[in-house]
């Protein structure tokens, strides 16, 4: 048996990370694409639209992503659905992040001036018009530091992944601390991966909040 | 008898030399004005008798403390210097009487009870009797800056630093605070003032000092100010008023 | 497939006393995690660039790394150097640890949020800067960042989940137990995520009612958060 840390299982590891990496990808589109729904649902005319959706984001934000994962991993089989790994952690990680991202896009699109959204009336575009071609793009300048500063959330989240089996970053080292059983080494040497995962991510996120933060101060002088 | 003495101070912000070379005393039970243009070095001076600044060179003594040395204990000179600001500063979470109570309670150790009989003592003396467990928003401007006067007060200060304690405020807010500082005036206290209230600085003040560039430009009684020997003195109070 | 409550009703007690427990590490952890937070704050503005730097470095391995693997550090760390401990214990200095980062960023916010006037007025009563902290930074600067705060310690609940991967028997651990028991297990975690959503909007008005309490000038202006 093999007792030692060795290259293999280093190797092994920076393939978890990159699982972690895709894992994360796929967290963030299908989470971008649930949370722009959520974003438009929260801003939707209709009350019963507005209702529904913010009952489901009370509902994700109330739960701890773990039990997300055991909904769907161990929950869905017995509803009849096959399911792998990674699709359930895909799918816990979509909810989880649809949820939140969709409060901080509905929170950059209210913050865009109501005097836009009047002008934009006053040019007699359509809702859709003036939502796409007005306001959207305001809001993406306002959303991105806090949605880069979420990914970081993303990043780290996946490790839950780990307890549905799917082998990412965490549960790559579980199973390397199986064969050789030394436990605070291998965690530390996760730790520090997920570091380098994340604190690039950080960094940019804390560079565009404070251009952001300067931006956001001459958009305020525009409109007044 | 000197209780604030500024020997040759010289203080710069980065590359911005704000002081160059202040020299002015102070005698005990003496009211200063400290007048001059914005940017003249006046506000800089005052803080550096408070050690709200470091100065660079020269030296500065209070009350005995020399104020530029390091090792100072800043709590001794603070409890023989009290401090009022043009925005007030009262703490926005306490009431007027916890306001006032703070420093002689914290720092001065007086026990709460005794602590209290001051509060009501200083807020009489400034008029706000009835204000004891108000917050600081629900005051005016002026009833605000007469409670910060009546915290400084409660700390039974020897010297007095006011910095442009009525820029904020409206004239008629103005004029209440001002009789304040002149009540103050009259038992004795050992005031220095920055104001650009020329009219009262005459009428209270038993010493000018105006500063131009960094520098005391003139000084002297406040007659000065009816008849500048300088230019520049000459310019300020003509545009002052 | 029809969905059948019954079974894990018929637990329901496992389920209160799981719960039980994520309430009283919640509490515990927001203190000690408040308590960590606030200091690591203090620590990071200070002058002293050693304190300054330390608490700097904490913050930033905290907040990249995450938790699941923080937890395994502390459980595995501490009893290599041979300090056996219960599983509470250990999740409730992981949560703490945990925690302590993310409010020591929200608590540097409010006190740098401070205005300057106010500590030069501390100042120049001759206040120490520990009581400037103390009596006249703290409260301002929690009231200012309260929401965050609040969101934070509701966020550290939902972290407790984390703590049934040490067998920590909280309300997830409890979960767990029950679907294996009874092989239903999407009822049963149906349930606890509904027991958590209760629990967050528990959270949600303690919090309330907390700021009502400590930030009389809230309670007056009757300002909502």
């Amino acid at each position: 048996m093999d007792t030692a840390l060795n290259p293999n299982h280093i190797r092994f590891l920076l393939d978890g990370a990159l699982w972690t990496l895709v894992l994360s990808l796929m967290a963030f589109v299908g989470g971008g694409l649930g949370g722009f729904a959520v974003a438009m649902g929260r801003i939707a005319p209709s009350r019963i639209i507005r209702i529904v959706v913010t009952g489901y984001v009370q509902l994700v934000q109330g739960t701890p992503l773990l039990v997300i994962m055991f909904v769907t991993y161990f929950g869905l089989p017995t509803l009849g659905f096959s399911i792998s790994p990674m699709f359930a952690a895909g799918l816990s990680m979509t909810i989880y992040v649809s949820a939140y991202l969709g409060e901080i896009w509905r929170g950059a699109i209210e913050s865009v001036p109501r005097a836009q959204w009047e002008a934009a009336e006053c040019l007699a575009m359509s809702r859709a018009q003036r939502m796409f071609k007005v306001i959207l793009p305001q809001a993406i300048r306002i959303a991105t530091p806090p949605t880069v500063g979420f990914s970081v959330q993303i990043i780290k989240n996946t490790s839950l992944a780990s307890v549905v089996g799917f082998v990412e970053l965490t549960r790559a080292g579980q199973l390397v601390n199986n064969s050789i059983f030394e436990p605070f080494t291998i965690y530390l040497i996760v730790a520090g991966l997920y570091f380098c995962l994340c604190f690039p991510v950080s960094l940019l996120s804390r560079r565009l909040e404070r251009t952001g933060s300067a931006r956001a101060r001459n958009l305020e002088a525009l409109s007044a | 008898m000197s209780i604030v003495v500024l020997d040759n101070v010289k203080k710069s912000f980065g590359a911005v030399k704000v002081l160059h070379g202040v020299s002015f005393s102070v005698a005990k039970g003496q009211v200063m004005a400290l007048i001059g243009a914005s940017g003249s070095g006046k506000s800089t001076a005052l803080r550096c008798i408070d050690r709200l600044e470091q100065i660079d060179s020269g030296r500065i003594e209070v009350c005995g403390h020399q104020v530029a040395d390091p090792g100072l204990d800043l709590r001794k000179l603070r409890l023989d210097v009290g401090m009022v600001f043009q925005s007030y500063n009262l703490f926005p979470h306490l009431t007027i009487e916890q306001n006032i109570m703070l420093g002689p309670v914290s720092v001065k150790r007086i026990p709460r009870p005794e602590a209290k009989g001051i509060a009501a003592e200083v807020l009489a003396k400034v008029g706000l009797a009835d204000k004891v467990t108000a917050y600081p928003e629900q005051l005016s401007g002026g009833q605000q800056q007469r409670a910060a006067i009546a915290r400084s007060l409660a700390m039974q200060p020897k010297v007095m630093l006011f910095d442009e304690v009525t820029s904020a405020l409206d004239p008629k807010l103005t004029g209440e605070v001002l009789r304040v500082i002149e009540e103050l005036a009259r038992t004795g206290m050992t005031m220095i003032m920055v104001t650009h209230e020329m009219n009262f600085a005459r009428r209270i003040a038993d010493k000018i000092v105006f500063m131009h560039e960094g520098k005391v430009h003139e000084q002297g009684g406040p007659e000065i100010l009816t008849a500048p020997a300088t230019p520049e003195l000459r310019d300020f109070v003509s545009n002052e008023l | 497939m029809i969905l059948d409550f019954t079974p894990i009703l018929a637990r329901w007690q496992m389920l209160m006393d799981g719960a039980w427990l994520t309430i009283q590490l919640a509490v515990a952890t927001t203190l000690t995690g408040f308590l960590l937070g606030t200091l690591c704050a203090v620590a990071r503005r200070s002058q002293f660039r050693l304190a300054a730097a330390v608490a700097g470095t904490y913050v930033e391995a905290i907040r990249n790394t995450p938790f699941l693997v923080q937890i395994f550090l502390v459980y595995f760390g501490l009893s290599s150097l041979g300090l056996s401990l219960s599983a509470v214990t250990v999740a409730i200095i992981a949560l703490t640890i945990n925690v302590g980062a993310y409010t020591a960023e929200i608590m540097r916010a409010g006190f740098d949020s401070i205005h300057k006037g106010q500590w030069e007025a501390a100042e120049t009563l001759g206040l120490s800067k520990v009581q400037q902290y103390w009596h006249v930074a703290l409260r301002p600067a929690m009231e200012r960042v309260y929401p965050s705060l609040s969101s934070q310690f509701i966020l550290l609940m939902l972290a407790s989940s984390v703590t049934s991967q040490i067998s920590t028997e909280e309300l997830t651990a409890a979960a767990n137990f029950i679907q294996s028991a009874t092989y239903r297990p999407f009822e049963t975690y149906l349930v606890i995520a509904l027991i958590y959503v209760a629990l967050s909007l528990a959270m949600r008005v303690v919090f309330w009612a907390i700021s009502m309490v400590i930030f009389p000038r809230r309670r007056r202006l009757g300002t909502n958060l």
